[in-house]
């Protein structure tokens, strides 16, 4: 558009202006290798990358919603939950013959199903649901609070909060959400029988288009000019203000893009662990949220990626054999990364790619260029 | 005329939960109004004071145990407030954000130590006699009305620290530094105060207090390692109602947070309270999103 945009030094791990060339071709590569993954993989590990790639849509969330634009949300669980909560409520409704209730509501005595269960009965309420819900409160939610200039530390807490009083409702009102056991025990969804190994490969292979389509879709958006106010409203929302601008739209909608990814993320991870209970949106799961996209990068999509699937393949593998040991090594991870490495594994890699080796391999796949 | 009983009895319990607010909120709010970081691992410090004081009332069993434990917890909290000061939150003023995610993994590693060092399911604290009584109103409009000992005391501590915070931040010289940081930490340090020395004493100053409310809290329920967790996301809310680094905002706001939710659980369950407290936290900031008392104008926070 106009030169004053080109200046911007690239991104760690988003590299605009590069030449599409191999790099191109290494991507390609790695998505066709992940395409290829219920071949070359047991059951049980597809079905643990389907899950970590669901989270992974989340994690790029949040690479817009605080790498780009600075605002930290201890929250997402919440809109991972919502997500995750709407499919699991049609697929337990359509198991069960007209007129007939969950059956953990019966158990708890309820005689009717409760009003805001009814419209998921129609699995299009439940799909749009998916994504609209947690679309929804978040932009209300993130329009309050961001109108009346409360931010930064601030909204840290209030999103808190959020999760906090989401976890504690959900268990709460155990005769109609299931309590803290949440909804599991899943038959089909929309006539595919789930369980067999063609729908879990076929979920698997959802999971992953959405991933490229949305790591695509949100490498445009921030190479955008959105994305351009965007990081300015992040590193000088004054100045930013003084422009003209008013910021608030702009962080409104990078807070529900961000809530939208999350609850993707949970309808599809509900698919694949066949599960969705309070344990995976309170405080402590969704600050474990952010820590993924710490350890990734919080400013590179791959990055975010990559740091979802290291935490959490580190986290199946430690917290099975050493449970004590894991929430020292979460809680460590926590304190060097932030303290060391703000950068993230796509900051490491950044800075190695600023080495005399690291130049020659970087010139040697990004292409001839010096 | 039977309901006064109980709505009064809310009101109470809504005033020490407050007291219990207050003393876990004052740390925070006056740390963040001086560095502007957020300590996550406050709650800790909370967890850290019950234990403390589990451990005196082994050695110092007897009546008076529970008044040893205070200093103990106050002294314990605080040297372990000035490690985590020292160490990291030094290291990450300028990144408040980044502080919040360090010192929430501090606050996983000292839970997990808790809960391998004492167990998961807690330890009890018995209150002394002379605190193990309740107040009963024999008869009048209050009949009825129950009031314990524990939460009578809860209020006394909380106004004793209250006073004696006011009076160190106003008549002494400490305090005369303190506020001058407050107000301009550069113009303080262009004056020659020691911004560093400031910093490091209201954060132990803090973190001693929480560990006194630990001792407090201890007299209530079992010390557990999540203690803390419980108690601390409303001193958040408390730290976002009130305004920054003031006394008297920080005392108010937890009033308003304390009778908010002990009168809204007269009609609803402790679940439904919190959320109904969230929403009026977001409806309060839409009227005053500077908090209850502006010492600064939050609007131009850079």
């Amino acid at each position: 558009m106009d030169m004053s945009m080109r200046k911007e030094t690239p991104l760690p791990g988003l590299l605009p202006g590069v030449a599409l060339g191999r790099p191109l071709a290494l991507s390609l590569a790695v998505v066709a290798l992940a395409a290829l993954a219920p071949w070359l993989v047991s059951a049980y590990e597809l079905n643990l990358l389907a899950r970590f790639l669901a989270m992974a849509l989340l994690a790029m969330g949040l690479v817009l919603v605080w790498g780009q634009g600075g605002v930290l949300s201890l929250g997402q669980g919440v809109f991972f939950g919502l997500g995750g909560y709407a499919i699991a409520m049609h697929m337990k409704l359509a198991a069960l013959a007209d007129g007939d209730l969950p059956d953990f509501m019966v158990w708890s005595g309820l005689d009717a199903l409760p009003w805001w269960w009814v419209p998921f009965k129609s699995p299009l309420v439940a799909i749009l649901g998916v994504v609209l819900v947690p679309g929804a409160l978040a932009a209300l939610f993130s329009w309050a609070v961001f109108r009346r200039r409360v931010g930064g530390v601030y909204f840290a807490l209030i999103t808190q909060a959020l999760a906090l009083a989401f976890a504690t409702l959900l268990i709460s009102q155990q005769p109609s959400t299931g309590g803290f056991n949440g909804l599991t025990d899943f038959q089909t969804l929309m006539g595919v029988e789930l369980g067999t190994p063609a729908a879990a490969h076929g979920l698997y292979w959802l999971t992953l288009a959405l991933v490229v389509g949305v790591f695509v879709a949100l490498r445009a958006l921030m190479a955008s000019r959105y994305g351009l106010l965007l990081r300015a409203i992040r590193d000088g929302e004054n100045r930013i203000r003084f422009l003209g601008y008013d910021p608030t739209p702009f962080k409104v909608v990078a807070f529900t893009i961000g809530a939208v990814l999350a609850g993707l993320a949970g309808a599809l991870f509900t698919l694949h662990a066949g599960v969705v209970s309070p344990a995976l949106v309170g405080v402590v799961p969704s600050i474990e949220m952010v820590i993924w996209v710490a350890v990734g990068g919080r400013n590179s999509l791959a990055g975010a990626v990559a740091g979802t699937l290291a935490v959490n393949l580190a986290k199946d593998g430690v917290s099975s054999a050493f449970p004590d040991l894991w929430l020292y090594a979460l809680g460590l991870v926590f304190v060097l990364v932030v303290t060391l490495l703000p950068g993230g594994l796509a900051g490491l890699v950044a800075d190695a790619g600023a080495t005399p080796w690291g130049k020659r391999l970087k010139s040697f796949i990004v292409g001839g260029s010096k | 005329m039977t309901h006064w009983p109980l709505i009064a009895g809310q009101v109470f319990n809504g005033f020490s939960v407050a007291s219990l607010y207050v003393l876990a909120a004052l740390g925070l709010a006056l740390s963040f109004g001086l560095m502007r970081v957020i300590n996550m691992a406050h709650g800790e410090m909370l967890m850290l004071g019950g234990y403390l004081a589990y451990l005196t009332l082994q050695v110092v069993p007897g009546p008076l145990g529970i008044l040893a434990a205070m200093p103990v917890a106050f002294l314990g909290a605080a040297a372990v407030g000035a490690v985590l000061e020292t160490t990291l939150i030094k290291r990450l003023s300028a990144r408040p954000l980044d502080t919040l995610l360090a010192t929430w993994g501090v606050s996983l590693i000292l839970q997990q130590a808790a809960r391998n060092i004492f167990g998961a399911i807690g330890v009890d604290v018995r209150a002394p006699e002379w605190l193990n009584h309740a107040y009963t109103v024999p008869s009048g409009l209050l009949e009825g009305l129950t009031i314990p000992a524990t939460r009578l005391f809860i209020l006394a501590v909380a106004f004793a620290v209250m006073g004696a915070l006011g009076l160190l931040l106003a008549r002494t010289r400490i305090g005369l530094l303190v506020r001058a940081v407050n107000q301009d930490r550069g113009m303080a340090a262009a004056a020659g105060i020691n911004v560093r020395a400031v910093d490091l004493s209201v954060f132990c100053l803090g973190t001693g207090i929480a560990g006194l409310a630990g001792v407090v809290l201890a007299l209530l329920g079992p010390v557990t390692p999540n203690v803390g967790q419980s108690y601390v996301v409303p001193a958040f809310l408390v730290v976002v109602l009130g305004g920054l680094g003031s006394l008297k905002g920080t005392a108010i706001a937890s009033l308003i947070v304390g009778l908010f939710s002990a009168l809204v659980q007269i009609l609803v369950d402790v679940s439904l309270a919190q959320v109904l407290l969230l929403l009026f936290v977001i409806g309060f900031i839409q009227f005053r999103p500077q908090g209850v008392v502006a010492v600064r104008s939050r609007a131009l926070d850079a």
